[in-house]
């Protein structure tokens, strides 16, 4: 299997929103490339007929009554974010101005 | 160095219940010993004087009122700082967190305030729990009370440096790849991973949430064991919380200690030596093999040939799980935002603050998991992983079909030193090379101190691994081993540990 190139990691950081500098970039791409190398492994014992394991339980669905409980106050909710306002998140601007 | 200090988490309880010294005074004796010696061992990010001494006032106030006291009321305990501490600063050993306090308690958290038990603060950790040597802390190093120049292992290791520097009894660890078993072995001290679902993981910072699981770390068999069966137990807070009684892990621990394993059948991983191994860690490890027979329990040698692809696997499962994870620290609701000067949108803002927030280990993992899958290549790395978790989970089963539990070293080497391994992930990575199958298969396992290796005095951990649903028999193994060997030294092996 090809390793992983600069040029991608470059794209997996920006897809992952990290604003990564030049020369952790480069220093990302050569011992990701060997963490890769080394991971691929995997393949030579992953036959087709093998199922896969996602979670070590078998998962259902856990539903508790739709009904009123005691939960955080407004002030408790916003006690840890960066700016707030009218008790809600301020946040930066997400759609252009125009 | 008093005995309050000293003493197991088992003879302070009784101490306290019995009116022979204060719950005041035990929190008093660790807060001064933390005071005394953690500018050198660094286990803590925060010490909560306050919190410590109120909880501990409580427990005495309650004695008096003649209420009947839990079997660790007035304990001291030091909690992994990936727990959620209402009103206390939770960092999860990362800069994106710093100054954030919750506002709500773990269950877990939770469950240990009920019990009476005084929690002393939070204790340093790999950045959310991603490492082997808690070198990845954004706010530096813990030392190894052995030899502070070296790796008290990790995540966990703020934890386990903590019990074994005396500044606690009782500690709180997290085990997603060996972050409990690894630490427990390289400071001499016990740490159990206990079966995936069975203590919960509200308000524990998720970083890999299908092997993600909070367990107990003590001095001795018996302490693991109290603290575990107060930890444990259903949460209908946690989806994947499994709803069944805890197992008798406190009786187990008791009838181990007597020393007859009559009639256990044990299983040596044959894969689990050879290159890498360190020779003092294999030569206490066979020591310990020669205990268990000698105690009664049949070995044998067991193949679990699939056991060998565990790392990689690791390294694609739970990167993958963390890149996800780890996408809700986006500055928005809480913990640092960076470069939020009104003309920047939030998603440069988001990438500025993660670009600031997080270590160079975070960062690796986040892309290596992005990458692990995305289209194209999903198949290839993150779907094979999950084909070698079902290999691995059947050569548990075959291996479990014919004996009771598993053992081996817990890691290939004793404790490195500090900065050896820091920027080379590979060679870090190897150091959970024993403890990753569990964690993939969701059994429970224990790290039992095992001795000192000849080369370089620093301790060895034996691994007992028990199927899931059978962590009782860690405990009976354990303690059994345990008494062996402080019968054969005369004394628990951290009484070899030089004075800080």
């Amino acid at each position: 299997m090809p390793g992983i190139t600069r040029e991608e990691v470059a794209h997996l950081a920006r897809l992952s929103r990290l604003e990564l500098k030049a020369e952790e970039l480069d220093h990302f791409a050569e011992q990701l490339n060997d963490i890769v190398d080394a991971v691929a492994r995997v393949s030579e014992i992953a036959a087709e007929d093998v199922p896969p394991t996602s979670h070590p339980l078998p998962l259902t669905n856990v539903m508790r009554p739709d009904v009123v409980r005691p939960s955080l106050t407004p002030a408790e909710a916003l006690a840890g974010a960066p700016a707030a306002e009218e008790q809600r998140f301020r946040v930066p601007q997400i759609l252009g101005e125009d | 160095m008093t005995d309050l200090i000293r003493n197991t988490a088992a003879e302070t309880a009784a101490a306290i219940a019995a009116g022979e010294v204060s719950a005041v005074e035990v929190a008093q004796a660790h807060l001064d010993r933390i005071g005394a010696v953690d500018e050198k061992v660094h286990a803590f990010l925060h010490v909560d004087t306050d919190g410590a001494l109120s909880a501990a006032r409580a427990v005495d106030a309650k004695r008096a009122a003649g209420e009947e006291l839990g079997p660790l009321a007035g304990v001291p305990l030091a909690l992994k700082d990936v727990f959620t501490t209402k009103g206390v600063p939770t960092t999860a050993g990362s800069r994106i967190l710093e100054g954030w306090v919750p506002p709500y308690d773990a269950t877990l958290t939770r469950r240990l305030k009920d019990a009476g038990v005084v929690i002393l603060g939070k204790t340093n950790m790999d950045e959310f729990a991603m490492g082997s040597s808690t070198e990845n802390s954004a706010f530096g190093p813990t030392g190894n009370p052995w030899d502070l120049s070296r790796i008290p292992g990790g995540s966990g290791g703020g934890s386990a440096a903590a019990l074994a520097a005396y500044e606690a009894p009782l500690a709180i660890g997290t085990d997603t790849g060996g972050s409990i078993r690894q630490p427990g072995a390289v400071t001499g001290t016990v740490g159990v991973k206990p079966t995936y679902g069975t203590v919960s993981r509200y308000g524990l910072i998720a970083f890999s949430s299908s092997l993600d699981q909070g367990g107990p770390c003590a001095r001795t068999v018996l302490d693991a064991a109290l603290l575990h069966e107060a930890i444990a137990g259903h949460d209908p807070l946690d989806s994947t919380s499994i709803d069944a009684p805890v197992l008798p892990l406190v009786a187990a621990a008791r009838q181990g200690a007597t020393g007859d394993l009559t009639g256990v059948r044990v299983g040596v991983v044959k894969e689990f030596a050879g290159e890498g191994y360190q020779a003092g860690v294999m030569q206490r490890f066979n020591e310990s093999v020669e205990i268990l027979r000698g105690l009664g329990a049949t070995v044998v040698e067991v193949s679990c040939p699939s056991f060998s692809y565990a790392l990689p696997a690791y390294y694609l499962i739970a990167p993958s799980e963390a890149s996800s994870n780890l996408a809700r620290f986006d500055a928005m609701r809480y913990g640092l935002r960076v470069g939020d000067d009104g003309t920047r949108s939030a998603e440069d803002v988001t990438a500025l603050t993660r670009e600031a927030g997080f270590g160079p280990e975070v960062k690796r993992r986040i892309i290596l998991g992005t990458y692990a899958l995305s289209s194209g290549y999903y198949d290839a790395y993150y779907g094979s992983a999950q084909k070698v978790r079902t290999l691995i989970t059947q050569d548990f089963a075959r291996s479990f079909a014919d004996v009771d539990v598993l053992v081996s070293p817990t890691t290939p080497t004793t404790a490195f030193p500090i900065g050896e391994r820091a920027d080379d992930p590979m060679a870090m990575y190897l150091a959970d090379l024993c403890t990753i199958p569990s964690n993939l298969a969701g059994n429970s396992a224990m790290s039992v101190p095992c001795g000192l290796a000849p080369e370089d005095n620093l301790p060895v951990g034996l691994q007992i691994i028990a199927p899931a649903m059978a962590d009782d028999r860690l405990y009976r193994v354990g303690a059994a081993v345990e008494a062996a060997l402080d019968n054969q030294w005369g004394h628990p092996l951290l009484e070899e540990a030089p004075a800080l």
